[in-house]
């Protein structure tokens, strides 16, 4: 931008930035550098005197074999929803890009499930698998398959991935659509009358084209996964039942504000940081690439 | 050909229903008394108690684990909502507005300052930010509840780039014209951001609306409980003895504001998701 379309001046822009960065530093760099000392700090069982232990926390927790599970179940955990809620949502949305009448009206009664809360998805899931109140519940139930999500960890786990997937297929339906309509349609014209099947057509033509779509969704995703589901853990069923569906956000919750355990509680949130710059890393070297694309 | 075309709406038409059913069963969940529920025997089908729980739930609250009415926890949602879209949108068009049409030293330091905020969010740093929130004595109170949450790396980014594109020629204009930096930012700047304002502001009430870690972490005073929060104590561990008639309604409650938002403000809320991720 030329000179003469800047405005001069120094404290302005200074007083203009002041809020955001108040907020930022108090509130996100000072705790971040805390939870960093911290991670380095061990504190004596009365909390009275705390020793700089070097990375001692660190070698604890990655070598605790129960942190190392909830690791393992954060893993399968996100790339089961991650795989339910793109599959669903591609599956849709391939539907609702066939030049069908009342497309519109399909897209309206699709979208809305992003508005409601992890927490409250939770509780409408709960409503329909309580195994005496839900209506599924006691229909699994009177099936013979003895269901109870509270005493069963695999059906609880199953329960709390279905609930975090329902609600993300909304805002992949969105992308997707939108991904599909971007595909020119000269290009479908023209496989088709190269006699190429529709299967054929959507899997060699369409879905490389949607790649860049599916690939930033899918970062979306985990992320999504990994952080937001913490609402949908806690009301369903607060990581049990024993910690068959501990994920690594509400291990790190229930050690730093439950067991009050520091140290050990900052070293797991250090790693989680580390997690979310690479996450946000992948994204933004790809979202440059989609720009030009 | 006919019979080709049918398909994707049975398809749409089933996924639809799934997608709705949760929803559906919670109305009608809503309009039967406790004692059906706790039977186990839902009818798929409307009750006739759906006034006697609304009134209860959104008056005098529901289950043995808390009596905080819906209507209080309701206003308190809503003012954290639009406090928190509010704020964030207020101190990005600043941040933004400083950062694009000022040249002063540290411009990108502070850039980057607010970018790499999107790399901590709460879930990773809960026990030092709650200790800075009991040392500025922020625990309980509204103002905890909304200004810790209104830095925004998202929306400055969104607004930085829509200034970008505001054409150099108007800053010359106002120049020229004697206008200071704040008046163009009223008369110009301001109304051409309104349509990014009004999709950012969708999508920032349902964010601040649907918080769920923040407020269980601060807020223990029942006066400030928010819907979501409130709404997941009253389950407490899933008794089949609970008043899920009163519950429902509350889950209700808790969905309609955002989801009608969502419903009534499509174009701004499709707008809003995908600008954000740009």
């Amino acid at each position: 931008m030329s000179q003469s379309a800047i405005f001069k001046g120094v404290v302005v822009p200074y007083l203009l930035l002041a809020p955001q960065l108040l907020v930022t530093a108090v509130f996100f760099f000072w705790p971040a550098a805390q939870a960093i000392w911290q991670s380095l700090l061990r504190e004596d069982a009365f909390g009275l005197n705390s020793d700089f232990v070097w990375f001692e926390n660190f070698v604890e927790v990655l070598t605790d074999p129960t942190w190392l599970d909830a690791a393992l179940r954060t893993a399968l955990f996100s790339v089961s929803v991650a795989t339910l809620a793109l599959g669903s949502a591609l599956f849709l949305a391939v539907q609702a890009d066939r030049n069908i009448r009342g497309a519109t009206t399909y897209k309206t009664l699709l979208i809305w499930p992003y508005a409601v809360a992890p927490a409250v998805a939770a509780v409408l899931w709960l409503f329909m698998f309580h195994p005496n109140i839900g209506v599924f519940g006691r229909a699994l139930n009177a099936l013979g398959i003895t269901w109870d999500y509270r005493l069963n960890g695999a059906q609880a786990m199953t329960l709390v991935i279905f609930a975090s997937a329902w609600k993300q297929v909304s805002y992949n339906f969105i992308f997707f659509l939108a991904g599909l309509q971007a595909i020119p349609k000269s290009v479908l014209e023209a496989a088709a009358i190269d006699g190429a099947s529709p299967r054929y057509r959507f899997w060699t033509v369409v879905f490389p084209l949607l790649s860049p779509t599916a690939f930033f969704l899918l970062v979306v995703n985990l992320t999504y996964a990994f952080f937001e589901t913490f609402g949908v853990i806690h009301s369903l069923t607060q990581g049990g039942p024993g910690k068959s569906t501990e994920t690594l956000i509400y291990r790190a919750y229930s050690d730093g504000v439950m067991n009050l355990n520091l140290g050990t509680s900052a070293a797991q949130s250090v790693i989680l940081m580390l997690l979310v710059i690479a996450l946000t890393f992948v994204q933004f070297r790809f979202v440059e690439r989609r720009v030009h694309y | 050909m006919r019979a080709r075309n049918i398909w994707p709406h049975v398809w749409l038409v089933l996924g639809v229903l799934i997608f709705s059913f949760p929803i559906y069963i919670t109305l009608i969940g809503s309009t039967h008394d406790a004692s059906t529920i706790g039977r186990g025997d839902v009818p798929l089908l409307p009750g006739p108690h759906a006034l006697e729980n609304y009134a209860q739930a959104w008056g005098s609250g529901g289950g043995r684990y808390m009596g905080t009415p819906a209507v209080q926890m309701l206003a308190n949602s809503l003012a954290m909502a639009l406090l928190i879209a509010a704020g964030k949108i207020v101190i990005s068009l600043l941040s933004a507005f400083a950062v694009v049409f000022f040249r002063f030293p540290g411009r990108m330091i502070c850039f980057w300052a607010i970018f790499i905020t999107l790399m901590l969010p709460v879930e990773v740093r809960i026990i030092p930010t709650f200790e800075v929130m009991v040392n500025l004595s922020l625990v309980n109170t509204m103002a905890g509840l909304v200004i810790p949450l209104i830095a925004s790396a998202t929306a400055t980014l969104l607004f930085r780039q829509f200034f970008m594109t505001i054409p150099p020629e108007f800053v010359e204009a106002a120049k020229i014209d004697g206008a200071g930096p704040m008046r163009f930012f009223k008369d110009v700047v301001l109304p051409l951001s309104i349509t990014n304002i009004a999709a950012l502001f969708v999508i920032l009430f349902i964010y601040g609306w649907n918080q769920y870690l923040w407020p269980l972490l601060i807020i223990n005073d029942r006066g400030l409980e928010t819907i979501i929060v409130g709404l997941t104590k009253m389950i407490g561990g899933g008794d089949s003895q609970n008043e899920w008639n009163v519950i429902m309604a509350t889950a209700v409650m808790a969905l309609l504001p955002p989801v009608g938002v969502v419903l009534l403000m499509q174009r701004w809320f499709i707008k809003g998701l995908v600008e954000t991720e740009k």
